[in-house]
């Protein structure tokens, strides 16, 4: 495999498509690790890993923790609550004081765009964005690339649509950028309050009619509606926003027949998904998530196995 | 009495277009006379200076500075920002309330004023606060703070919500015939957007700030400014629609005018990227299409006034991921040399992009100085407009570093300031002599 030539991953958009190809398929080769009985790679054996999130996660927190172990690293977990910087600490701060302790990689999840970008450099390790704001999570898209894949066989010409709250969405940025750097066809489909300004400037196309939006389509993947989103604010209410934007049974029946269906979870069973599908045949939530341990391992080992060594 | 002649001086006076060769006379700190080509009849003993031909200018009249005094001295002082203002050229400047507490009682624009006095080397012009804590809620004793010194009414970062309570406020104000500078932001359609709406917020994970959360305030503004005659000054416009507007309304009264910050006439949207909080601003930066737009706007003159929206703000609340950042940057230093831009550019001539510096902030705010005008102050300048330099952290004067021009190649320097005919700022590459 070639040397992945990054210190950190912060986004997709750092990425091109070799370098996209060669994580999904160090990826690939993660898999049967996770489903043999030892599921230890001696890897990062030595290695020190923190997860810093500063917002609450149970699965991607948990599939971090995971993989920095099955390949033998040392894995702390830091959450908001018990960190110091609800008593006024900086994020700055807490990098210098973290990057002290001589970590090999940060995880790290922020409420704010770009705040892990920030933190990426005031430190001397690798830093792994778990999701910042409503920028980018990297990890959950090449997991979603790969789920895809082993379906499909490709991600090229494929129509992949991705429907919910695209404004508030770092799983759709990331997405389109992966899917639009493999040329993949991209389609957004939300009501226009939740349609941000020059969306259209990530290449996809723009639906407002989900129906509209799915025919034809490879993939469907939902994306999670925040409660507080249907306040009246922006949406009226969940009763109108799954009549025209929940994917049901009458809706799916537009995308291609072998049409799979996603979600980046945790899922709103009747608010974007019809619980039926959502445990269907066709939904490959599941193993969205098992490719993510299998993702964010790759996504370790290419970071830390392949750095050079450098004296201190 | 001290007399001073600077001679084989370039007189740029915007307020009478005047760019000639020639000769100025200060005594006793006020202009006494001009004249083009070499001077005649010196006063005995005068001090004379040789300008060489550099450019001899009003001093710079600033409509927007905070300080952090009193409440936030760590930040900048009235001494400090003085300090920064002199080595900018700008011999005056309108201070906004926002303090802690904020200026809005007679006894604390009488504070400021004596603390200006006292510890600053510029003119301090308080403007005081129009509503009492720049709460947006009740009206300050305009004419109190009239009395004690206050120049003008502002809520400084704060915009005036209720259209009711802005009617009573311009109303009350054209009472005493105070300017009321008002900075217009729609709250509600802010939100929680801290960069300019659009593609590039959109692809950084931004929320937005749309130009409507500019112009929907300013047009409601204009219309109140019309009924009730106040003399009306929108402090900040940024965008395409607000120039429009303001030339729009222009057509019925004279009493209104408009500023525009240095950074939104020389910067743009794309600065900020990627999250570089130190271009995190309100207004936002916006479109380069908007930056041609307001550039427009001052040479038409639907925008009267540049100032340099001088917020100084430490790094602990500016080095943060940028929506958790403070807005704001210094500028008082860099004021003279990002306008110059727009001249080198070729986008405005050099005395339109002056008179929006001196004469019409003067004209605004009722004041003698900002010309070269026999009896006026002598608060000058002396600059090379061509005068190579770079911004560094470590030449900043103020006590801030938050500035948005780190590393910026300049064109133009400021090489001598005089406050009433007396030098406060001489650059290293500044002219000999003595100074009276």
């Amino acid at each position: 495999m070639a040397l992945f030539q990054h210190r950190h991953l912060l986004g997709i958009s750092q990425l091109n498509q070799y370098e996209i190809v060669d994580l999904l398929d160090r990826a690939e080769a993660m898999i049967p690790v996770s489903r043999q009985p030892r599921k230890t790679l001696p890897t990062l054996s030595g290695k020190t890993q923190i997860n810093l999130f500063f917002e609450p996660s149970t699965r991607t927190q948990a599939s971090f923790e995971i993989a920095g172990k099955r390949l033998g690293a040392q894995v702390t977990n830091m959450s908001v609550r018990t960190s110091s910087i609800s008593k006024g600490e900086t994020l700055i701060d807490t990098a210098a004081t973290l990057n002290a302790m001589q970590p090999d990689v940060i995880i790290v999840r922020h409420p704010a765009s770009g705040a892990v970008e920030l933190l990426s450099q005031k430190v001397g390790c690798s830093v792994i964005n778990a999701g910042d704001g409503a920028h980018e999570h990297p990890t959950q898209a090449l997991l979603d690339a790969l789920t895809i894949r082993r379906h499909k066989g490709r991600l090229a010409g494929l129509t992949v649509a991705i429907c919910g709250d695209i404004a508030n969405s770092r799983v759709a940025r990331s997405n389109l950028l992966l899917l639009g750097a493999m040329q993949a066809r991209t389609r957004v489909i939300a009501p226009r309050t939740l349609l941000p300004r020059g969306i259209e400037g990530l290449a996809t196309e723009v639906f407002t009619d989900m129906q509209e939006g799915l025919a034809g389509a490879d993939v469907v993947m939902m994306l999670r509606l925040q409660h507080e989103r249907a306040n009246g604010k922006m949406i009226p209410s969940v009763r109108e926003y799954y009549r025209f934007y929940g994917l049901d049974a009458e809706k799916l029946a537009l995308a291609k027949p072998d049409a799979i269906v996603m979600h980046p979870g945790p899922m709103n069973r009747g608010v974007e998904i019809d619980p039926a599908i959502a445990d269907g045949a066709r939904s490959v939530i599941n193993e969205q998530v098992e490719m993510g341990v299998a993702v964010r391992m790759a996504v370790l080992d290419a970071l830390l196995a392949d750095q050079p060594q450098v004296a201190a | 009495m001290s007399a001073t002649v600077i001679k084989n001086a370039r007189l740029l006076d915007p307020a009478t277009d005047r760019d000639v060769l020639g000769a100025l006379l200060i005594v006793g700190g006020r202009i006494v006379s001009l004249a083009e080509g070499a001077p005649h009849g010196l006063p005995e003993g005068a001090a004379v200076i040789d300008a060489k031909g550099l450019c001899l200018a009003p001093g710079l009249i600033d409509m927007r500075v905070f300080t952090g005094e009193p409440g936030f001295e760590y930040r900048e002082t009235l001494a400090t920002a003085g300090k920064a203002a002199a080595a900018g050229g700008v011999t005056s400047f309108v201070l906004m309330p926002d303090a802690d507490p904020a200026i809005d009682d007679g006894a604390l624009v009488d504070f400021i004023i004596r603390r200006a006095r006292d510890t600053a080397l510029v003119n301090v012009l308080p403007a005081a606060a129009m509503t009492k804590g720049l709460r947006g809620e009740e009206l300050t004793e305009f004419g109190l703070l009239k009395e004690a010194g206050a120049v003008g009414l502002a809520d400084g970062r704060q915009s005036i919500q209720s259209a009711g309570l802005l009617r009573a406020i311009f109303t009350y104000a054209r009472n005493f015939d105070l300017p009321v500078l008002h900075h217009v932001a729609d709250k509600t359609l802010v939100g929680d957007g801290v960069m300019n709406e659009g593609p590039l917020a959109t692809f950084s994970g931004l929320k937005g700030i749309p130009a409507e959360a500019e112009t929907i305030p300013l047009a409601r503004d204009l219309q109140l400014a019309a009924l009730t005659g106040v003399r009306y000054h929108a402090a900040q416009v940024s965008t395409a629609g607000a120039v429009a507007l303001m030339a729009a309304a222009r057509q019925g009264t004279g009493a209104i005018s408009c500023g525009i910050s240095i950074n939104n006439l020389s910067l743009n949207e794309n600065d900020v990227a990627p999250y570089r909080s130190y271009f995190k601003l309100s207004p936002p930066l916006r479109s380069e299409d908007d930056r041609r737009a307001v550039i427009e706007g001052l040479k038409s003159g639907a925008i009267d006034v540049i100032h340099s929206a001088h917020d100084p703000q430490d790094s602990e609340v500016k080095r943060q991921p940028f929506a958790e950042a403070s807005d704001g940057a210094i500028g008082l230093e860099t004021l003279l040399a990002a306008a110059l831009r727009l001249v080198h550019s070729g986008d405005v001539p050099l005395l339109t992009v002056l008179r929006a510096l001196t004469s019409r902030p003067a004209d605004i705010l009722g004041l003698p100085s900002g010309r070269l005008a026999p009896g006026a102050p002598a608060d000058l300048i002396v600059f090379d407009p061509d005068f190579p330099w770079v911004v560094s952290e470590a030449g900043i004067v103020s006590r801030s570093r938050n500035t948005a021009f780190e590393g910026a190649r300049m064109t133009g320097a400021v090489l001598h300031t005089l406050v009433a005919g007396r030098p406060v700022f001489s650059h290293a590459a500044g002219l000999g002599g003595v100074w009276a």
